[in-house]
């Protein structure tokens, strides 16, 4: 029989530990296809943060650095300096890429850094236990914002996507969700583009990849999806925020 | 072998490129900055990379990335930036990566001010960051020692896998004297297996800074401390000078070894028996050389350009044996020849037959 389905090679043997209705799984999968469709699990070293997003060490067979929360594209980059040759990625979520680590971040796209970021946007901080993230939707009710995000007092939900699109560093950066079929072929083509815009040295890219936390969120799986697609879509909408020349534009 | 003229700064940047550092990350401050305006020509001359980053953290980060894959990477920087980069160096030692970082201090707390100080001593010698780690650290006292020291720094770095410091402060980083380039001679290091290069194909390595279960995290700090033990049993440095037997014996460390140096040539002139004990090795601190020199003293002396860090290291070490005074400035006022002899007189003659 035609094995027409497969665990990609890339992604190790064993059971993911995220929580049921996560999509870490999900992105963390599409990052291996990706990687084994290129051909360069050998050369590339993923680098990962602090935060639910750390467990990708465990998950993807390719060498891997972990450092301190938000640092991960400062490391990204002194990987790549000194190995020019090897694919670097970084894997962050929201409070680790939009709060703690703004600055690397938007550092590394402006110096088109020559690596692919990976930013899981749930709108909540995860691993501590569902704070408010600079991510969360005003009126959404977290640990820190229990009468829901009110501007006034915290701020408005931060599109880091957007604001990286506008540096003049960053070749590709794109918005996608994994809620629909459809949406995970798109997503799947914006992470080969994201690789390849560093491969082909365009310049920095990241994909932001919005994913639910029914834990946190206090949903079933199948209510935080609708959730997702409700109102994290309108805000944070989905697409191609930035393709530099050289690299085609994908319709989302 | 040919001498040169050169700045502290500029010294110690050359030095690292000739002990094989092809990677600096930094970010400016004073008195520092001609540590990074030097390598920012002088490492693309030898296919390295210069890098100003955004931010001394970033700066620490960059360095923790490239120090994964096996490169001899170094940053610099003063005082309020050393602090910022507490948290990489926390990580940097949890991950037991090898780096040389270069703190030419001034004058704290806050920003304080750019002038020579040696007030970041606990911060160096103690840890610095949160955790159970040390940092090895270094004090040069002449520009030669800080490019001998430097090729040691990266030595002892690779040898122990372990973040070194060295800690000079803004005189040294700014003044000039000769100094040669002798060739880096140490014996041969074991290959970096452990470095991250992409695996080829070879099963897949990873670098971490955490172990989430109890025993695991235990063991790591239990390996740490082990690794300090051994520094502190194969690796401590100092030097003395003066009499074998002194009435007062002189600790200080870095520049104020400089000046304490001189008080003891200009006491003896004046009939006084002086030694000087100058750690060369911060961390590992030289304890057990000090107390037995000590023993030998009436009165133990200590001078620094603090109120008073290494002096805890100095009265550990001693055991209350015998009395150990102290004579401190700070905030950039330098201690002179004048006012540490003025004072042993006074100890001389009041405190010190008081105490025997």
């Amino acid at each position: 029989m035609e094995v027409v389905f497969k665990r990609p090679r890339t992604l190790l043997k064993k059971p993911f530990t995220y929580c049921p209705g996560c999509h870490h799984g999900l992105a963390q999968r599409l990052i291996a296809e990706v990687i084994d469709e290129l051909n360069i699990a050998d050369r590339t070293i993923g680098v990962g943060p602090i935060g639910c997003s750390v467990y990708i060490y465990e998950f993807i067979d390719v060498d891997f650095v972990v450092g301190a929360h938000g640092r991960a594209p400062a490391i990204a980059t002194g990987i790549k300096r000194a190995l020019p040759d090897c694919v670097v990625f970084s894997y962050q979520g929201d409070g680790d890429i939009a709060a703690i680590g703004t600055s690397e971040i938007i550092h590394v796209a402006n110096r088109g850094e020559l690596i692919t970021a990976f930013f899981v946007n749930n709108a909540v901080f995860g691993m501590t236990g569902g704070q408010m993230a600079p991510t969360t939707l005003v009126g959404q009710k977290t640990k820190t914002t229990p009468f829901g995000r009110n501007p006034e007092v915290h701020g408005f939900p931060f599109r880091l996507g957007e604001c990286l699109s506008v540096a003049e560093g960053s070749a590709y950066i794109a918005r996608v969700a994994l809620t629909r079929p459809q949406f995970i072929r798109q997503a799947k083509e914006c992470i080969r583009k994201a690789f390849l815009a560093q491969i082909e040295q365009k310049g920095f890219a990241l994909v932001e990849i919005l994913s639910p936390c029914p834990t946190n969120w206090g949903m079933s799986p199948k209510e935080a999806v609708d959730w997702l697609e409700q109102h994290m879509i309108p805000y944070f909408p989905l697409g191609e925020l930035k393709v530099k020349e050289c690299l085609s534009r994908e319709t989302s | 072998m040919e001498k040169v003229l050169m700045r502290g700064n500029e010294a110690v940047a050359e030095a690292a490129v000739r002990a094989g550092c092809r990677l600096y990350f930094g970010y400016p401050i004073t008195p520092q900055n001609e540590i990074s305006e030097y390598l920012s020509f002088r490492l693309p001359q030898v296919g390295g990379v210069f890098l100003q980053a955004e931010s001394e953290v970033a700066a620490i980060h960059m360095i923790y990335g490239a120090a994964s894959t096996g490169a001899r990477v170094m940053t610099s920087s003063s005082g309020p930036g050393i602090s910022l980069m507490q948290e990489g160096l926390s990580s940097l030692a949890a991950a037991e990566l090898p780096c040389v970082v270069v703190n030419m201090s001034r004058g704290g707390p806050g920003v304080g001010n750019i002038q020579p100080a040696q007030s970041d001593y606990f911060q160096a010698v103690k840890g610095g960051g949160h955790g159970d780690y040390r940092l090895i650290v270094l004090a040069p006292s002449t520009v030669q020692e800080l490019v001998d020291l430097t090729y040691r720094a990266f030595y002892l770095a690779d040898k122990y896998r372990n973040p070194v410091e060295i800690l000079g402060d803004g005189m040294l980083g700014q003044m000039m004297e000769p100094v040669v380039f002798r060739d880096p001679e140490f014996p041969p290091l074991p290959p970096k297996d452990w470095a991250v290069r992409g695996k080829g194909n070879g099963p897949r390595k990873w670098i971490v800074c955490f172990d989430l279960d109890p025993k695991g995290l235990e063991e790591l700090n239990l390996r740490l401390w082990r690794k300090y033990r051994r520094l502190e049993e194969e690796e401590v440095d100092y030097v003395t000078f003066g009499c074998s037997e002194p009435e007062v014996l002189l600790v200080g460390f870095g520049t104020v070894g400089r000046i304490l140096r001189s008080v003891v040539r200009e006491g003896e002139k004046e009939g006084l028996k002086l030694a000087l004990f100058r750690p060369i090795t911060l961390f590992p601190f030289p304890k057990k050389a000090l107390q037995e020199y000590a023993r030998k003293a009436r009165a133990v002396l200590v001078v620094e350009m603090n109120l008073g860090q290494m002096l805890e290291d100095v009265e550990l070490a001693v055991r209350g044996e015998v009395p150990v005074f102290f004579l401190g400035h700070t905030g950039g006022v330098i201690p002179t020849v004048e006012e540490v002899l003025e004072y042993i007189h006074f100890l001389l003659a009041k405190e010190v037959r008081v105490w025997k």
